[in-house]
């Protein structure tokens, strides 16, 4: 579909407009819609959800730009973005986005073949089969290509065996994308990528416990599992080239994410106090504070820089410094949060805490993860080095 | 960078080859002494390349048509001075074209305006903001007096360091009209011609070899028609202005961070060192991937700031200093590693690394130091 003229765009936005208004479920008016994203009994608890998950399969805006035979609308990016614009305007969210909307989808979308994307693609555009991605092992995090995972050709089906960690809901997930080594002579040119139904026997997820209390990862073991043959995407030893593919979807999806935040100096007023001119009561914290502030004002005009450049078909380098930025920037608020809060900012659980207390705690703890998940701070400092500054090794 | 029409894109392309072609860094160190400081005598900068410029109609960017300007926006401006700011081109274009070309857009009576933007327009004319009065930016602090004669006002005082203050025409000169040293009330604006009776000008020499000015003046004659904008109430305006010239600064600095950081990369890419290209150090290629996320903020926080002053937006005062400390750290910072980065060679005045450094803490100071943008910033957002 060729790119709208403006006049088109406004009357699709009075269009959308006018259909979230009558559908979205005002009691979901500024909730996360991450709760019932990345909790499946959150999700099927909540009426208000179900009937706006639906709502929405039904109208294909989850996926808006995958065509309607994958559950999509077949709009273009244009009707898509003026969506989720309108969408934000009324303190809604997408009750489809999902690790398969974000990541598998568009990677089929690219490698699978007809059968595959007609098996998944329409789950995935009605948020019915959860998606984990299995990647990292204990020995291959940020040196990813390093995997064991063992798959073997047995003729009528795959029979993989091995450690994933790190694999984020697979709890709670219904299917797995998994990379596997299919040749153990070559290092990236001997991984392949593989569908797999989370409840194939010999598969055990664990959840492990994080700093911050929470349970969000999984360790997954693999026992002798069999995988059907169909479930191969692409071709064998190809798994490499798609798995950056689809970390490309996942960074580009990374760098969509609204990323306003809270201005701490109102909390620090409370915590702190003033001085006679008003400012708070610590020079060194307010500095900081102050300075932490203004990076994230500049960080938020750089994404939406490079968004407009990238919009216009100019070169949109720099992905990996923008989530070393963006890491740098949210932990060290994380960090002032809990500084500014004092010995409250250090309760973990009880009454004489606040639960915004006890939240800033925890979002403390969860924030030294931000430099580490999805390519660590060094191993995105690689790739801008070598990728985007051209040094050589 | 940002998303330009056609005439920017245009202007941008010929701002970049005319500044290598015509003021590479070779044409800064003509201004200094072998010895390193500025050269006697000089006047900071490079007449016949200044004349070429207002040749190309840069002086008249943000002029409004009327008075023989483009009306071209400060984003227009902002992209040539960026361009000069990669080769550290010494000229009076922010001092004049931008500075007192926006104080008399933003308060100049249609006679002021008839009578001055001509001439900076064309070039002709050279105009510069007296503003300051000792070591740190403190426009609250004015102490130079005027005071209410029969036909006018005598102004008495000093002023340093005046921009470019040795070959201006017309100094903007803020002066206390009433009130005490700190107050913002009773500051008043006057258009003052550098010939004027009674004003001695000094060259300070500088480490950037730009020779900005220290002026004396004593009981020095200013009609009642060169005040610019209301006398005693010009603290909204000074603020206006050096928003206006902090910003200008910040894309000057954006270009010279830019332009540090390629030549510190080139040298990473090139030289050997233990049998290895420095570059492929893992240590250096995180240092490089670092500066490239900080030069990304301070170009983000520089465009936007331009098209916030094209736009009129209320947010104008924050988003100037913004621009300004981050471009005022980011230079900062990738000066000092240009020097680091480079090694001995680095540390001599033959190599133009010094040279960067050096204008880095010049410009660093220049209508607001990081510190004082960031403090500003702090009481605009409630910290």
């Amino acid at each position: 579909m060729a790119e709208m003229e403006p006049i088109d765009r406004e009357e699709f936005r009075q269009e959308a407009r006018a259909w979230l208004k009558a559908n979205f479920p005002p009691a979901l008016t500024n909730v996360p819609g991450l709760l019932f994203q990345g909790d499946a009994h959150a999700a099927a608890a909540n009426d208000d959800y179900q009937l706006w998950r639906q709502r929405m399969t039904d109208k294909g805006w989850g996926v808006p730009t995958w065509a309607p035979r994958y559950g999509g609308a077949g709009l273009t990016e244009a009707h898509g973005k003026i969506i989720g614009e309108e969408l934000a305007a009324i303190g809604g969210f997408n009750p489809i986005r999902s690790y398969g909307t974000m990541m598998l989808g568009p990677t089929l979308l690219e490698y699978g073949d007809e059968a595959q994307k007609l098996e998944h693609l329409p789950f995935i555009a009605s948020h019915e089969r959860r998606w984990c991605q299995g990647f990292s092992e204990p020995g291959a995090g940020s040196d990813l290509a390093a995997l064991q995972t063992k798959c073997i050709d047995m003729g009528d089906h795959w029979l993989v065996s091995g450690q994933k960690i790190w694999t984020s809901g697979a709890d709670q997930a219904d299917w797995c994308f998994v990379l596997v080594r299919t040749d153990t002579e070559r290092k990236q040119g001997g991984i392949s990528f593989l569908l797999v139904d989370m409840q194939s026997e010999g598969i055990e997820a664990r959840p492990i416990v994080l700093i911050s209390g929470s349970t969000h990862f999984c360790e997954v073991f693999f026992n002798d599992v069999k995988v059907p043959k169909g479930n191969l995407v692409g071709e064998v030893n190809q798994g490499w080239t798609i798995a950056k593919r689809l970390l490309q979807f996942e960074r580009n999806s990374l760098s969509e994410v609204k990323a306003d935040i809270t201005p701490l100096a109102p909390l620090a007023h409370d915590y702190l106090g003033t001085d006679a001119l008003g400012r708070i009561d610590s020079p060194d914290l307010r500095a900081r504070l102050v300075r932490n502030a203004m990076r994230h004002e500049a960080y938020m005009a750089t994404v939406r820089r490079l968004a407009a450049e990238a919009k216009n078909g100019g070169p949109s380098h720099g992905v990996s410094a923008l989530k070393n930025l963006w890491s740098g920037i949210i932990q060290e608020r994380a960090e002032l949060l809990i500084e500014v809060m004092g010995a409250d900012g250090l309760g973990w659980a009880g009454d004489p805490y606040t639960a915004a207390e006890k939240e800033a705690t925890r979002a403390w703890l969860h924030s030294k993860a931000f430099s580490i998940y999805g390519g660590s701070y060094e191993v995105q400092n690689n790739i801008t080095a070598k990728h985007t500054l051209g040094l050589p090794g | 960078m940002a998303v330009l029409n056609d005439e920017q894109t245009m202007l941008k392309d010929m701002a970049s080859q005319w500044v290598r072609d015509r003021l590479p860094v070779t044409a800064l160190r003509g201004l200094y002494d072998h010895g390193g400081g500025g050269r006697c005598g000089s006047d900071g900068y490079d007449a016949d390349a200044w004349a070429e410029m207002a040749q190309m109609g840069w002086c008249g960017i943000i002029v409004p048509e009327a008075h023989g300007g483009a009306d071209f926006g400060y984003l227009s401006l902002g992209l040539v001075i960026e361009e000069l700011g990669r080769t550290l081109a010494a000229s009076p274009l922010i001092s004049s074209a931008l500075v007192a070309a926006s104080a008399l857009r933003l308060a100049g009576t249609q006679e002021q305006q008839g009578r001055w933007l001509p001439g900076i327009a064309d070039g002709s004319l050279i105009g510069t903001l007296a503003l300051d009065e000792g070591p740190h930016h403190a426009p609250e602090r004015t102490a130079l007096a005027a005071t209410a004669s029969h036909d006018g006002w005598k102004l008495s005082g000093t002023k340093r360091p005046v921009q470019d203050g040795m070959i201006a025409h017309l100094a903007i000169v803020a002066a206390r009209t009433s009130g005490a040293p700190g107050d913002r009330d009773g500051l008043t604006l006057f258009l003052v011609p550098t010939d004027s009776a009674g004003l001695e000008r000094q060259a300070l020499d500088q480490i950037d070899a730009r020779r900005p000015a220290l002026y004396r003046l004593e009981a020095v004659n200013v009609a009642v028609n060169d005040v610019l904008g209301e006398v005693g109430k010009a603290a909204d305006l000074i603020d206006a202005i050096r928003d206006r010239a902090a910003i200008g600064m910040a894309a000057e600095m954006l270009g010279s961070a830019t332009q540090a950081f390629d030549i510190t990369l080139d040298y990473l890419k090139t030289r050997v060192q233990f049998g290895a290209i420095i570059g492929s150090f893992q240590a250096l290629q995180h240092r490089a991937a670092e500066l490239f996320g900080e030069l990304q903020l301070t170009r983000s926080a520089v465009e936007t700031a331009l098209a916030a002053i094209d736009a009129d937006d209320p947010a104008l005062p924050a988003l100037a200093s913004l621009a300004k400390a981050t471009a005022g750290e980011t230079l900062h910072r990738i000066s000092s590693q240009m020097v680091q980065l480079h090694g001995g060679i680095g540390m001599t005045h033959e190599h133009d690394a010094g040279l960067y450094l050096k204008r880095a803490r010049v410009a660093e100071q220049c209508h607001g130091s990081t510190a004082w943008h960031r403090e500003r910033w702090a009481r605009l957002n409630g910290y």
